[in-house]
């Protein structure tokens, strides 16, 4: 399961990254670049986002890639066909699905957790599904052994914390701040104590996202959460300097100085 | 952890995690305004002090005689303060803000009148107010503009996705996600998660409420047929509250056409075979999506309708066989504009006309004794640029001209 393969991963290294990627985004060619460049530097987890049209979740830099991706002619087919070459040529790896629940929905959720089992996924980030509406899907999932991560977000009650901690399953998936991907988060002592709040309501890992962007970010968090989530920093630098500078990028945040 | 806001298979609450206390207290305030007569009390006097309520019911006697049959008639939001009835859900969404103690009100807008309604309450009520908008409609719809900023709104212009009012659906969330601790969304259409189908749908039923206690006054009996338009459905659920519990009274709602159903260039959801069930924007319902459940682009005439899903309430309605859904086309809307302009001298909204266009077809085949009523959801004379464009004007096309040649020189 996704939780001890987290935990074994632990026992090498004091913090494990996440890093993210919208599929067809700038091309699938470049997808698979930067995935060698992530597998390579040592990534532990990859979020392959699966675009979708309308993404109220997510900040500038991850929409335009999702309807660039779409521009391109993306297709969810493609996309499940891209994880499953992936999947296979980066074992090492554990492969994540992120996408809005249309996607799901409308491919039918039993037929979508089946593929996703055979590409060898190992489990599910839905921002906009929410344990309350996921009843038959969690369920799918279940039944085919794959993880879905909820998350937990500054604006939660205790009581909403737990609930949440109730359904999760491999980890769990905590939000820095309020608002959207992308945006600049500040590492300070209310964040620690945020995490502690966090750390209270559940046994399971803990990734942190939104908003890591640099070394002192990783620095900050080593001790504190188990899992580092890079995602929006990561699109900016692929597209600027290319996949290899990503390789070189992600390498650096875990030297020790 | 159960499903709420559910009509039938439609509704529920698909909303990301971080907004999930802020929904608990807007379902928490909503709930008590709904169980508290004093709530509605102030809602009905504000909306009779500040804007026109009850607005009138009018008896449209030369459309019904050039048609010859059903006796017309037709509710008059256009009269409702700001131009249309998008007014009576922001005014009471805006009671709820000062009893949930925010300061900042947001609002998506399409066309520009719910963005004006919501600058407008904002004004009043002393909220700041952001107001997001498709770049493409905030290219067609300049004047609407022109009254937010004025109306002192910050007016942002989403360069997303098809840049219309989907796009400016997201950007609103966006902003909801970051600010909720001051921020209230003011939702303009019975869409979008629960509560928001519920509580607009709630406060829109002011229009059913006056509307079925005129008829009885005026015209002595009950409509046979209910017409409004559909975008959202925030009007025709506003009416068709009334006449929810008449079963004689059949509820009909006439969506986008736009250049006809065939061509796949429209908005209708649920009058054509284009539109799927699906989950977007925090609620599940009808979509004009593909195959893979990306959301399509959408067209009419008529911005406020031009948008890619539908009330869920309206939905389930439609399921039960309680609404009839019917479409106008671009050209048959601009005709019935044309002969209600000349017939009546009421001027409707694009969108409303689409409401007329099927009360037109329908009113010759009933008796003289019957009556159909047609709820007129805003004015047209305010949107005299689009209107003036879609009767490709050819003396409006020369005073454009001549103005810009003014500001140049």
């Amino acid at each position: 399961m996704l939780e001890e393969t987290i935990r074994k991963a632990k026992t090498e290294n004091d913090i494990l990254l996440m890093t993210h990627l919208v599929l067809g985004y700038p091309s699938f060619e470049e997808n698979r670049k930067v995935i060698k460049e992530m597998a390579n530097a040592g990534v532990e987890l990859i979020e392959l986002q699966i675009p979708f049209s309308e993404p109220t979740a997510d900040g500038p830099v991850i929409l335009k890639a999702n309807s660039q991706s779409l521009e391109n002619g993306t297709k969810v087919a493609e996309c499940l066909e891209f994880a499953e070459e992936i999947c296979r040529t980066h074992p090492e790896v554990s492969f994540l699905f992120m996408t809005y629940y249309n996607i799901i929905f409308v491919y039918g959720e039993r037929e979508f957790a089946a593929r996703s089992k055979q590409i060898g996924i190992r489990g599910f980030i839905i921002p906009d599904l929410p344990p309350d509406e996921a009843e038959s899907w969690l369920s799918e999932c279940r039944e085919q052994e794959l993880e879905s991560i909820f998350i937990f977000t500054p604006t939660h009650s205790s009581q909403r914390l737990k609930e949440l901690a109730e359904v999760s399953h491999g980890f769990v998936y905590c939000v820095g701040r309020r608002g959207v991907t992308g945006n600049r988060t500040e590492f300070d002592a209310s964040m620690t104590e945020q995490i502690q709040k966090y750390r209270s309501a559940t046994d399971l890992p803990l990734a942190l996202g939104f908003g890591v962007q640099e070394k002192a970010d990783i620095d900050f968090l080593m001790g504190k959460i188990d899992i580092a989530v890079i995602g929006s920093k990561l699109i900016v630098l692929h597209e600027a300097s290319g996949a290899e500078k990503v390789g070189d990028f992600l390498r650096s945040l875990r030297n020790r100085n | 952890m159960t499903k709420v806001g559910y009509y039938g298979k439609y509704g529920g609450m698909f909303i990301p995690e971080i907004l999930h206390s802020t929904f608990d207290q807007l379902i928490r305030v909503f709930d008590k305004a709904k169980n508290d007569p004093e709530f509605w009390k102030s809602y009905v006097n504000l909306m009779s002090s500040y804007s026109c309520r009850p607005t009138p019911l009018t008896f449209a006697e030369n459309l019904t005689k050039q048609l010859g049959g059903a006796r017309i008639y037709i509710k008059r939001e256009d009269l409702n303060h700001t131009g249309a009835h998008k007014a009576n859900n922001v005014m009471g969404q805006g009671l709820l803000v000062k009893r949930m103690g925010k300061s900042r009100v947001i609002a998506e807008t399409g066309a520009g009148q719910h963005g004006v309604a919501t600058a407008t309450m904002a004004a009043k009520f002393g909220f700041e107010c952001t107001i997001y908008m498709g770049a493409e409609d905030v290219e067609r719809q300049r004047p609407n503009v022109f009254w937010m900023e004025k109306l002192g709104a910050e007016v942002i212009s989403v360069q997303d996705g098809s840049q219309t009012l989907k796009d400016a659906i997201n950007a609103a969330f966006r902003d909801w996600a970051t600010n909720m601790d001051s921020t209230h969304y003011v939702m303009g259409t019975v869409c979008g998660p629960h509560p928001f189908p519920e509580m607009v749908s709630w406060l829109q039923s002011i229009i059913g409420i006056e509307a079925r206690k005129q008829m009885i006054a005026i015209n002595g009996d009950l409509p046979r047929k209910v017409y409004a338009c559909v975008g959202g459905g925030s009007n025709a659920m506003g009416i068709f509250n009334g006449f929810l519990d008449d079963p004689d009274v059949e509820l009909v709602g006439v969506e986008a056409g736009g250049l006809g159903l065939k061509t796949g260039k429209h908005a209708s959801r649920l009058a054509s075979d284009d539109g799927y069930l699906g989950v977007c924007q925090g609620y599940k319902s009808m979509f004009l999506q593909d195959s893979d459940g990306q959301m399509k682009d959408t067209h009419s005439v008529s911005a406020g309708l031009d948008y890619v899903g539908v009330s869920p309430i309206l939905c389930h309605l439609f399921d039960k066989g309680r609404v009839r859904f019917e479409s106008a086309s671009d050209e048959e809307v601009m005709e019935a504009e044309n002969m209600t302009i000349q017939s009546e001298g009421i001027i409707p909204a694009l969108e409303s006309a689409h409401g007329f266009v099927q009360a037109f077809k329908e009113a010759p085949t009933l008796k003289k004794s019957e009556a159909v009523l047609i709820n007129m959801s805003g004015r047209g004379d305010k949107d005299i640029f689009t209107i003036a464009e879609a009767f490709k004007d050819k003396k409006w096309k020369d005073f454009i001209r001549n103005k810009g040649e003014q500001y140049n020189a």
